[in-house]
This record gives C-alpha cells, sequence and structure tokens, in this order.
C-alpha cells in the first residue's frame, strides 16, 4: 500500500518536472527541474527493489545536473529567463511523435502478454548485477574503459591551443609551466 | 549485528544532529574567542563565549530576510533548504553504537549520494540572489567539488572494500579487531580532508569567503542565513561523524557502551577539525587541484589497491 502511494507520488512527480522542464524560460530552473524528474526516477528504481542502482542514479545525477548547470548557463542565450525566449522546436511535430511513442508504450504495457514470475528474487541484487555486468565480461569492460579514457584524452589533447612548448619553452626545459591561469600540472 | 532503531528515532535524528552542530559551533567560537582576547577569566564568560553562536541563531530568527532585484526566489529557497535536508538525510545512515535509523545494503553509496545534494545546494543558493558575489561563491564550491569529490568517493570505496560490503553495519562489524585507520591511513587521511571540504568550512572556506563579501552567503540574511549557516554546521557534523563507523572502529571499544564510544570518537574527529581550521590558512583552490589530481588519487588508487590485496589474500 504504501509502496503503491509512494510509486504513484514519485511517477507523478517525475512526469511534471519532466513537463517543467520545457514550460521554464530560465536555464537554470530548467535544469533543476530535469534534476528533479530525475531524482525521482531514481527513487522509482529503489521501489523496484533496486537500491544500488537506484542511489547511484541519485548520486550520479546530482553531480551531472550541477555541474551540466553551469555550462547550460554559459552557452545559452538565455540563462536566467530575464529575456521572453521559447526554448521549443518544431512543437507541432515533436507534440505527434511523443503522442505517437507514448500511445505505443502504453498499448505495449497493457496488451503486451507478462508472463508470471518464476523463482524468487535474489537476496543481493547488487551482487548478482555486478556478475551478471562483469562476471565474464571483465576483459571487455576493462578494455572498452581503457579505449573510452584514452578517446578522452586524445580529443583534449587535439583540441587544446597550447601545446607543451608553449607551457614549457621551445627547449622544454622551463621549471614551471607559463600558464594564463596557474595550477597547471608541473614536472 | 547492526540493527535499526525504533521508528522514533527517525524524528529525533534531525534535533540530535542539530544539538551536535550547535555543540561544535560553541566549542569553535569558544576557542576562537580564546585566540583573539586571550583565555575565559572565568566559567561564566566562558559559557558566555560558548553560547554566541546560539544568540547568533536568535539575532538571525528575528532579523528582516533581504531581497534582491530580479532575484530567482524559489531556487533559493530550494538551495537553502536542501542543504540541512541533504545533512540529515545523510545522517539516517550514521550508527549510534550500533543502530542507526536505516541500515540500507547500498550505506555507503546513499551517504555520498545525500552529500553531493550540496553541490546543488550551494550553487543554487547562489544562483538565486541575481548578485556577483554569491554567484561566484555558488560557482566556487562547484570548483571545489571537482577536487575533493574524487579521492573522497576512493577513500570510502577503500573502507567498503575492505569491509567486502557497503552496508555500514557490516563495515563496523568488520573493525572489531583493527580500526580501518590503522591499515588504510591514507584513506582515512583524504576522507578527513574531503570532509572539511564537504562541508566548505575552515581552509576549504572558498564558497563563503570574505573577499567574496560572504560568497554563497552574501545577499542571505534572517532565517534564510540560519537555515544555510545551520545546514553547514550540521553537515560537518554528519561528515565528521561518518568518519567514525568507517574508520575508527564505530561503537567498538573497552568497557563504555557502544553509543558513548561514537559519541566520543566523533567528539575526538570534530576537534582535530576544529584545531585544523586554526591552524591552517584557506587553500589556494588551484593549487588544491593539482595535488588532489597529482598526488591524492594516485595515494588512494594505491591505497585500494593494498587493500584489495589483503582482501583477496584472507
Amino acid at each position: 500500500m504504501l509502496e503503491h502511494a509512494l510509486f504513484w507520488v514519485l511517477a507523478v512527480l517525475a512526469a511534471a518536472a519532466g513537463v517543467m522542464v520545457f514550460r521554464f524560460d530560465s536555464m537554470a530552473r530548467a535544469t533543476y527541474a530535469l534534476l528533479t524528474s530525475l531524482l525521482c526516477a531514481g527513487g522509482v528504481v529503489m521501489l523496484l527493489g533496486l537500491d544500488y542502482l537506484g542511489v547511484v542514479i541519485l548520486l550520479m545525477m546530482t553531480v551531472e545536473m550541477a555541474l551540466m548547470a553551469v555550462f547550460m548557463v554559459m552557452y545559452m542565450m538565455n540563462p536566467a529567463g530575464l529575456m521572453p525566449m521559447s526554448m521549443l522546436h518544431n512543437t507541432k511535430g515533436a507534440a505527434v511523435l511523443c503522442g505517437a511513442v507514448f500511445a505505443a508504450l502504453a498499448a505495449g504495457i497493457l496488451l503486451a502478454p507478462w508472463p508470471a514470475r518464476r523463482g524468487r528474487p535474489p537476496a543481493d541484487p547488487t551482487h548478482d548485477l555486478g556478475m551478471s555486468l562483469m562476471g565474464p565480461h571483465m576483459l571487455t569492460m576493462m578494455t572498452l574503459g581503457m579505449a573510452l579514457f584514452a578517446t578522452i584524452v586524445g580529443t583534449v589533447v587535439l583540441a587544446t591551443r597550447r601545446g607543451r612548448y608553449d607551457r614549457f619553452g621551445d627547449d622544454l626545459k622551463a621549471r614551471r609551466p607559463d600558464d594564463p591561469v596557474p595550477g597547471g600540472g608541473r614536472r | 549485528m547492526s540493527e535499526t532503531a525504533p521508528l522514533w528515532a527517525a524524528a529525533v535524528l534531525p534535533f540530535a544532529l542539530l544539538a551536535l552542530a550547535a555543540v561544535t559551533a560553541g566549542c569553535g567560537a569558544a576557542v576562537s574567542a580564546a585566540a583573539e582576547r586571550g583565555p575565559a577569566g572565568s566559567a561564566r564568560e566562558l559559557t558566555s563565549r560558548a553560547a554566541a553562536p546560539l544568540r547568533e541563531a536568535l539575532r538571525l530568527l528575528v532579523q528582516q530576510p533581504r531581497t534582491t532585484t530580479a532575484a530567482d526566489g524559489a531556487l533559493r529557497r530550494a538551495g537553502v533548504a536542501l542543504l540541512p535536508t541533504a545533512a540529515v538525510l545523510a545522517g539516517a545512515v550514521l550508527p549510534l553504537g550500533f543502530r542507526s535509523v536505516t541500515d540500507p545494503g547500498v550505506g555507503i553509496v546513499w551517504f555520498n549520494a545525500m552529500e553531493v545534494l550540496a553541490w546543488a545546494a550551494v550553487w543554487l543558493t547562489g544562483w538565486g540572489p541575481n548578485s556577483a558575489l554569491s554567484l561566484t561563491g555558488g560557482y566556487r564550491f562547484l570548483a571545489q567539488g571537482l577536487a575533493y569529490e574524487l579521492p573522497h568517493m576512493l577513500a570510502i570505496t577503500t573502507a567498503a572494500l575492505g569491509a567486502e560490503s557497503l552496508r555500514v553495519g557490516e563495515v563496523v562489524a568488520r573493525q572489531e579487531g583493527l580500526w580501518f585507520a590503522l591499515w588504510m591511513p591514507a584513506a582515512f587521511a583524504v576522507y578527513l580532508l574531503s570532509a572539511v571540504a564537504m562541508a566548505f568550512w575552515g581552509p576549504f572556506g572558498h564558497p563563503l569567503g570574505r573577499d567574496a563579501a560572504g560568497g554563497a552567503a552574501a545577499e542571505l540574511g534572517g532565517p534564510a542565513r540560519l537555515v544555510l549557516l545551520g545546514g553547514r554546521w550540521t553537515l560537518l557534523v554528519v561528515a565528521a561523524g561518518f568518519a567514525v563507523p568507517l574508520f575508527l572502529g564505530g561503537g567498538h571499544g573497552p568497557l563504555l557502551p557502544g553509543w558513548l564510544w561514537t559519541l566520543l570518537k566523533t567528539a575526538a574527529v570534530l576537534a582535530v577539525l576544529l584545531a585544523v581550521r586554526r591552524a591552517l590558512p584557506a587553500v589556494r583552490m588551484e593549487r588544491y587541484t593539482e595535488f588532489a589530481w597529482t598526488v591524492l588519487v594516485p595515494l588512494t588508487l594505491l591505497q585500494a589497491l593494498a587493500v584489495a590485496v589483503v582482501v583477496l589474500n584472507r
């Protein structure tokens, strides 16, 4: 009973906050409305008994949205909603598309022949999740992680304007890097 | 081992944390006053000095709130209220002795998730009033968070690794013979550093720095200011208190009951943090960022590796 009530509160809040993302005309408000929606989604995941996934959603989304707000405010033309501006694009097309997707998903929920539960839920879903994610695929995940990390470092190295010759001089012998803002790595 | 406290404990928790925060602030005020004006002449003067934060709280309660032009009041209020809320929610997994309000299987991740809500809280408080100085304070906390959060996560992960569990009660139970602080000193030291940074206080006080006229709190007056500053002291108490189950053996100890050991150890950690605030100047954030990424992250990784090898050979 309590779980049902909690589910509906979280679900309605998540959907309402999601709608408000498109209604607010301030980037800060839109970002934090999105965070509210994602936190409620994390709560629903916890209600499903997947505590670890749910809490990680709370953790990751909070950090991500806190940082994203900074970049949104930096780059958007109307960060605080001081000038009237619509953030909606292709409203009619989007409405038709969203309506169709919603109808298809709802029909899927109602029409799909849901199987009865077989077996019992595991005692420790976190452990089972880790095993099914990582168990036989550890090498794949490690390789993937290294490849992603190398891509990030490579992209930053290629994108930065200042190279090591700018920082440490033509002979690379300067002890302290010549940076416009101090705090860069020393040797 | 660990059990859940009765339901009324959840209602008592916020007040208990607030009381601890008030006592800590009082001790801090007494130490500061002794440093500035010499030792207290009488017990009465000492009490009066220690009660300074309470007097300030009463003053703020009746002070006129401040308003600014074109402020985003909703976001500011959300940010101010979020800070103490996050501190209390993080405190729900703090065991007093061997009992906490709740002891979920992922308690350590829960604690971390609640403390990062402070990132959102401080930024919103800085953004809300539409003032450059408070916005600077809000941005500073995000920069500070990027410097402390990664070593902090690695440090608490190391404690979880040593106990082979994310459950706080299990981490306490595993320290019956040997405290984690003794064989994970690097993780413990990094945790203490990040506990101060998390509460943006002392050497990590930039977000409310004097050079920015009070930073994120610059435009707050009256009750809002009280809630934010009280929330920060509560966050400090909770962060210091969590070092006890993670690294200092929780309620384990001879003779005395578990709850008293927890309180004594928490008080000891808070005393160290108060001493750190008196002893250290504000840390320059760009220097700390470099230190965090080039020294603390590799150090905590090595610490985690050492603990993992021990756990595998157990």
